[in-house]
């Protein structure tokens, strides 16, 4: 894992004490709200329904298990004992008293972590794959490039003030599971046919009121120019992006108005300008020196199957379900990766609590070579198990409520905060996801109904990605009542496309039902072994909305 | 700032968030800020309801509260309770914690 250097250290101890002097200021009443409220944005304090939420920031979604029960403990010394993952693989915690933030924000940094590049118009946390350096036929770990990218982007004097935040994602692999075509930049790392690495670069993808999947701006960029590269699209964005309108100021609306020939055009112009500079240019050195903090565990030589595993999968059924549902291959011999569901039936999408945290923790440390990753679908990995460990693995998680054998399928729901806690919310998204999962937790219908990805947001803004849900909802408000509007058909990976709208919305009552409709329907349709997506790509939206809405 | 109240809304109540912890706090008749619903003054009215967020503006609560604004209310036989899901909401607590916010002190109180 990337270790800091002097200057990572300094940069955030001195922003720590610069917070903290803004936070007496506020209490003092020498700064007003209106004064204060962009500092304390730019250090990932928001003001919600209850409470301040912090949001930390967890690069490219890994952590050390020392990060992580420091986590835990900031769940329990500052919050109300949980945290909550989030979409962009951060964590936020719900209940903070703002005058200690900053004793919270000085332990944080104990432990290499901050709020820097949560909130505000600059470029975000760069998210990545969750099975880097784990999975086999992956180009190059995403987290090195990720980690340059964190390192140019942080306090980047020119981009502190764009016309609205930049997120920018990165994958070294062909299966996208980064929604790399959902973010204002999108990073598919790619090896040409001389054997060279460089990188495909989507642009102008997002969510929100206006969806959009990324337009790929250039096949491959080389791998010294490639901050050269991402500076000119930000600069281009941050000189003609709209700033008169925040709703139409991502870097997405300029790409659909100017279209994308002219920005192709129009970034390669100052492509041209900053790579003749050489300013950007990264030696291969200083990759080399972030490569090397990035190197793979010494993995132990063992065969590619293991007895220890098979008998015990045979004496334990459930356990048999939980590697069959959570548990992907690696590309080491011997080894696994082990997803760890954030959604148990009836529980809150995301939310861990600081006992569950430490546990996870203590299995990374003793199991997983130290390592945690968080996954944009709120859920946890322990990237690097031995497949004779799995069980035992599986039987700590389970004594933490931990084990739920439902990834990627109905019930393992992404949900933004929603209503419940989210200050721009229209509905509640929890209460939903957790009804749904209620509704089919029988497993083995779960399993029969297979792949999909049911995705919850309570307003337009899509943090909780319903555009891209194969069965994507919206809560929206009507006369301070909760209403649902579903879509169908939208997808995050390599084969991005936005969900469409079926029709009128259902209200709080009728909207599992019509979740159950839905699911009916494709079940009833499909041929062979057609998934969700696929079968809705067969057939389309009309036969969905005829039982939707049949009198 | 999003609006929380009807055109034709009758009965308003002021609330905002305190500054030191976020906590959700109602304007009340003698203009201090308290903790629960139950203790904030109604307006009835249009006006009344202008004057009544008109108290929350001084500018020395700025050194107390966040953000205040109007939100409707409903007159519920002889109780009175918010309008809006997301009042309710801010009311009470998390609908999904029912151990955490305000809810969670009434029941200790219970």
């Amino acid at each position: 894992m990337y270790r800091y250097d002097e200057f990572d250290h300094q940069l955030v101890s001195e922003r720590v004490k610069q917070f903290r002097g803004q936070v007496e200021r506020r209490v003092s009443g020498e700064l007003s709200e209106d004064a204060f409220k962009p500092l304390r944005l730019m250090n990932g304090v928001y003001l919600q329904l209850h409470a301040y939420m912090l949001r930390v920031a967890i690069p490219y979604g890994t952590l050390s298990s020392k990060q992580l029960r420091m986590q835990a403990h900031i769940a329990r010394k500052y919050d109300r004992g949980y945290g909550h993952f989030t979409t962009r693989q951060n964590i936020q915690f719900n209940w903070p008293a703002l005058d200690k933030i900053p004793d919270l924000l000085e332990e944080l940094a104990t432990v290499e972590m901050h709020a820097i590049q949560t909130s505000g118009n600059c470029i975000r946390n760069v998210t990545s794959d969750q099975y880097a350096a784990a999975i086999d036929g992956e180009v190059e770990d995403p987290r090195i490039i990720s980690e340059i990218i964190r390192q140019w982007s942080t306090f980047h004097p020119e981009f502190t003030y764009l016309p609205r935040k930049f997120k920018i994602a990165v994958t070294g692999h062909d299966n996208d599971r980064a929604a790399i075509k959902l973010h204002d930049i999108g990073i598919v790392i790619k090896q040409n046919e001389l054997g060279d690495v460089g990188y495909e670069i989507h642009v102008g993808g997002g969510q929100g009121r206006t969806p959009f999947i990324a337009k790929k701006m250039a096949d491959f960029v080389p791998k010294a120019q490639l901050l050269a590269y991402l500076e000119a699209v930000m600069r281009v964005y941050n000189m003609l992006g709209r700033r008169d309108n925040s709703y139409k100021a991502r870097i997405k609306i300029m790409v659909h108005e100017t279209g994308e020939v002219e920005m192709r055009r129009l970034i390669e112009a100052e492509f041209a300008k900053i790579d003749a500079s050489q300013m950007l240019a990264v030696p291969p050195a200083e990759i080399d020196r972030i490569s090397a903090y990035f190197a793979s565990p010494e993995f132990e030589t063992l065969p590619a199957s293991s007895d220890v595993l098979e008998a015990a999968k045979t004496q334990d059924a459930d356990f048999a379900r939980w590697v069959r549902a959570n548990v992907v291959a690696h590309k080491q011999d011997g080894y696994a990766i082990v997803n760890i569901s954030l959604k148990p039936i009836g529980g809150v999408p995301g939310d861990a609590s600081d006992v569950q945290m430490e546990a996870v923790a203590d299995l990374a440390e003793r199991y997983s070579f130290d390592e945690i990753r968080v996954t944009h679908e709120q859920n946890l990995v322990l990237p690097h198990i031995r497949l004779d460990d799995l069980k035992t693995v599986y039987d700590a998680l389970h004594a933490h409520d931990l084990a739920t054998a439902n990834l990627g399928l109905i019930s393992d729901t992404i949900a933004c905060p929603g209503l419940d806690y989210c200050n721009l919310a229209n509905a509640r998204s929890i209460p939903l996801a957790q009804e749904i999962s209620e509704r089919f937790a029988d497993l083995d219908r779960q399993y029969d109904i297979g792949e999909l990805k049911i995705k919850i947001s309570g307003c337009i803004n899509a943090c909780g990605h319903h555009h891209v849900g194969h069965i994507g909802i919206l809560g929206v408000d009507k006369k301070g009542t909760e209403f649902y509007q579903i879509s169908l058909g939208g997808s995050a990976d390599e084969n991005a496309s936005i969900g469409k709208i079926t029709g009128r919305a259902f209200t709080e009552e009728t909207i599992v039902d019509a979740i159950e409709t839905v699911v009916t329907t494709y079940t009833d349709m499909r041929e062979g072994s057609e998934r969700f997506i696929d079968t809705y790509r067969r057939v389309g939206l009309d036969p969905f909305k005829e039982r939707l809405y049949a009198e | 700032m999003a609006q929380h109240s009807s055109k034709g809304a009758r009965f308003q109540a002021v609330t905002a968030n305190r500054l030191s912890d976020g906590e959700v706090v109602y304007l009340t008749p003698d203009n201090q800020w308290a903790e629960t619903f139950a203790a904030a003054d109604i307006s009835d009215g249009p006006e009344a309801g202008d004057a009544l967020l008109a108290r929350a503006l001084p500018a020395d609560f700025e050194l107390h509260v966040l953000e205040p604004y109007l939100f409707e209310v409903l007159q519920d036989a002889s109780h009175f309770k918010p309008a809006s899901v997301r009042e309710i909401i801010r009311a009470a607590g998390p609908t999904v914690r029912l151990d955490l916010g305000k809810q969670d002190d009434a029941k200790r109180e219970s």
